[in-house]
């Protein structure tokens, strides 16, 4: 079959394979721009399953909504990097398991 | 031709992402985040996803990737330490629960989407003037608002990353 159609089940399967890895690694990374860098990445998880949703409804409104999505993860990245870059100055360390003082 | 995309695409997204988590070195994380943004773009097109799959590489992997990179590079993170003192039967075990995990939840996906006619490369257009009408009357208020957030964020950022604080 010189061009088969993609089953829309694949993206969704893919979407989730990638906020599983997203989560795993949220949960097991202890450098604090890893953990971060694992939140995107669950984010564009969740983008995919918009757009794909987008596409069998055949509407435009996943796009728009992926395209937010996007934009709070821009603010996101800023607010969370300067959060990073204070905790770095105060703590000088980057590993999560050392910024404990709010725990006990 | 599309399956093969998409396969070709989706299989080095999950080798990217695998990557992200296995790589000790925050740099190697942030290489293989921007593949797998790189390999999404390529898959919101084939979806019909024209303007995404241009606000992805623009946004994501030029500018929020670049960020990252800068913020690593200025703290100078090295390569992380030993992380969790995990039996080998913990490890291998807990690879092989994420997955039977990972199966059971494509086995699921699988059972509940309602057979469509799959995914064509061009049967769906969601061009840019699509999206921008839609943007800009039904989505307007939204998109107000995200102008706000966004100027929070701003002085937010540098009200955090300020010499005196």
């Amino acid at each position: 079959m010189p061009n088969a159609p993609v089953p829309l089940s694949w993206y969704l399967i893919l979407s989730a394979v990638l906020f599983a890895l997203g989560v795993a690694g949220f949960i097991f990374r202890r450098n604090i721009i890893t953990v971060f860098m694992s939140i995107e990445l669950m984010l564009n998880a969740v983008n995919l399953s918009f757009v794909t949703f987008s596409y069998q409804f055949k509407q435009v409104d996943g796009h728009i909504y992926s395209f937010f999505v996007m934009v709070v993860a821009a603010a996101e990245a800023a607010v969370g990097l300067a959060i990073i870059l204070t905790v770095f100055k105060n703590r000088a360390t980057l590993m999560i398991d050392e910024v404990n003082s709010m725990k006990y | 031709m599309t399956a093969i995309f998409f396969l070709v695409f989706a299989a080095f997204a999950v080798f990217c992402a695998i990557n992200l988590v296995v790589q000790t070195h925050p740099i190697a994380s942030a290489l293989s985040l921007i593949g797998v943004m790189g390999s999404l773009a390529v898959l919101y097109l084939q979806l019909g996803g024209e303007f995404i799959a241009a606000a992805q590489v623009i946004v994501y992997a030029g500018a929020i990737m670049v960020l990252f990179v800068f913020v690593i590079m200025l703290l100078n993170a090295g390569a992380e330490g030993a992380t969790f003192q995990v039996s080998r039967f913990v490890k291998y075990f807990g690879i092989f629960l994420l997955v039977g995990f990972l199966g059971l939840i494509s086995f699921i996906i699988q059972g509940a989407m309602p057979k469509t006619d799959g995914v064509l490369f061009g049967a769906f257009q969601g061009t840019s003037l699509d999206v921008g009408r839609k943007l800009f009357t039904t989505y307007l208020l939204p998109f107000e608002v995200t102008s706000v957030l966004i100027l929070i964020a701003i002085v937010g950022a540098i009200v955090l990353a300020r010499k005196e604080v």
